[in-house]
């Protein structure tokens, strides 16, 4: 479904990933771990174009996204992404933030639709509608959380957890592809973790493909079908979970790994 | 202070008998149409320019309209106002042979020109905004000005309130300069009353009290917007 060919990114002139191929199949689900400053979140933010690659090609279902001719929005809406400071937008309620998107992207196909010539208009839904039935699909979102009672609250009320679970609900929205989490639990309590955790492990277990930079190892080898371990901008090891965390082949991981077990 | 007696009677006298009433109402309508358009019209540039100005630069087209901005905000805080109002009246309209009367120029230079300061205020706004915002709505497939108008930038109006309501209050006070142009405001409605009595103390008394009051009252306009605006970041 993706594939990474030869991607470098260069922050002005520090080279931070520096040539990394990768194909990720359909319900994949890496773990992308290292130590800091090796390029994790780089390499997942080029995923989506949130950084423009340096150089290299990102091919997302059969289109290069890495070029910058492509309307890349387009292609944003099947990519999920799940920050660390989970980014709700914090002018719009809880259940207006799973909705915004939906909504606009359907209503700008709407207004397409409508702009061509031959269509039938009666079949065409009205804004209502539209807006109807992606209330209805977040309201449902919002009970798998168990944060239905939160759907009218503007996000500063809710927990560190809650927030990330309705960051993760909002990508969902999209019926994303793939979603791409950036630390999804690194600035939350302890005890809210868990209540991530197993959200994503929901989601694994529904065979949603999913990259996930992160410093839960535990994590990592439970879920994971696979690890990425990177170090100074570039893949040093790949494979197996329980292989990886059992016996790691280079030195590098080797040392990374008696640090953070 | 029989004097002073005498003078409020005199000015009493016109404002109420003999019709200065009329032309301080007028006078009033004017500035508050020429401050109110003028900060209208100010938002919607400053706004779009402020956008334009955070816009990522690594294309083209973004750093030539970058480029036509900043020479837009140079031009219009490096000239006093007066001097606008004076080359828009009696050099650039007349040039391009459009005829407009001096309250109507007066609101769309007020407007030009608190553009240019509403853009650095919106900018800033902008900025205070924490730019994961502008990620999150990328990341969901929105355009960049999509996610600007629908996220981003009311948060900054937001942030940038206060400041804009003295904007609004500095505009309402700029505008006494407008009869550069012939436009009648408050002071020349007063400036008339003083000038038929041969007393100007009162009626330019009488119009400091004016402008007073109407800053006091958008004062509280703004505190109540700002209250009302506040709600996403209450805890209950």
């Amino acid at each position: 479904m993706i594939d990474v060919i030869n991607l470098k990114k260069n922050f002005g002139n520090v080279e931070v990933l520096k040539g990394i191929n990768l194909t990720i199949n359909k319900g994949d689900i890496v773990a992308v771990i290292g130590p800091s400053g090796s390029g994790k979140s780089t390499f997942l933010r080029c995923l989506n174009c949130m950084e423009d690659p340096t150089a290299g090609q990102i091919i997302f279902n059969g289109v290069d996204i890495a070029d910058m001719s492509v309307d890349i929005n387009v292609h944003r809406r099947h990519i999920g992404m799940v920050f660390q400071h989970f980014n709700l937008f914090n002018n719009k309620t809880v259940i207006e933030n799973i909705m915004l998107a939906p909504v606009h992207v359907r209503c700008q196909e709407l207004k397409k639709a409508k702009r061509k010539k031959g269509v039938d208009k009666a079949t065409l839904p009205t804004k209502k509608q539209i807006k109807e039935e992606a209330r209805e699909q977040a309201m449902n979102l919002l009970k798998r959380i168990g944060l239905e009672d939160k759907a009218d609250v503007y996000p500063a009320t809710l927990s560190g957890g809650q927030k990330q679970r309705v960051a993760i609900v909002r990508a969902l929205a999209m019926n994303p592809d793939v979603i791409l989490f950036d630390e999804p639990t690194s600035a939350l309590d302890p005890e809210m973790v868990g209540e991530v955790l197993d959200l994503m492990r929901a989601l694994a277990e529904e065979g949603m493909t999913m990259i996930v930079v992160t410093h839960e190892m535990g994590f990592a080898r439970e879920v994971a079908n696979r690890i990425l371990f990177m170090d100074d901008g570039l893949i040093c090891e790949s494979g197996d979970p329980k292989e990886f965390f059992a016996n790691p082949k280079t030195d590098r991981a080797k040392e990374f790994l008696s640090k953070v077990l | 202070m029989a004097n002073f007696d005498r003078k409020v009677e005199k000015f009493i006298d016109i404002l109420i008998n003999k019709n200065g009433y009329v032309q301080v109402l007028e006078g009033l309508q004017n500035t508050l149409i020429i401050a109110v358009l003028g900060l209208i019209i100010g938002t919607v540039i400053g706004t779009v320019i402020a956008s334009v100005r955070v816009m990522p630069k690594y294309k083209t087209l973004p750093k030539i309209l970058n480029g036509i901005c900043s020479f837009y905000v140079e031009l219009f805080r490096g000239t006093p106002i007066v001097v606008q109002l004076l080359i828009f009246y009696y050099v650039l309209l007349p040039v391009i042979g459009i005829k407009m009367n001096g309250v109507d120029v007066s609101i769309l230079v007020f407007g030009l020109n608190s553009g240019a300061y509403i853009s650095e205020m919106m900018r800033a706004g902008i900025l205070s905004v924490d730019s994961g915002q502008m990620e999150a709505g990328r990341a969901v497939g929105l355009s960049f000005f999509t996610t600007m108008v629908k996220i981003v930038i009311p948060q900054a109006v937001k942030n940038i309130l206060p400041t804009l309501g003295n904007e609004f209050i500095a505009l309402i006070k700029e505008t006494s300069v407008v009869s550069f142009v012939g436009a009648a405001d408050l002071y020349v409605a007063f400036n008339l009353i003083g000038t038929n009595s041969y007393e100007f103390m009162v009626p330019y008394l009488a119009m400091a009290i004016i402008y007073v009051v109407i800053v006091l009252i958008i004062s509280f306009g703004i505190k109540m917007m700002e209250r009302s605006l506040r709600k996403s970041d209450r805890r209950n």
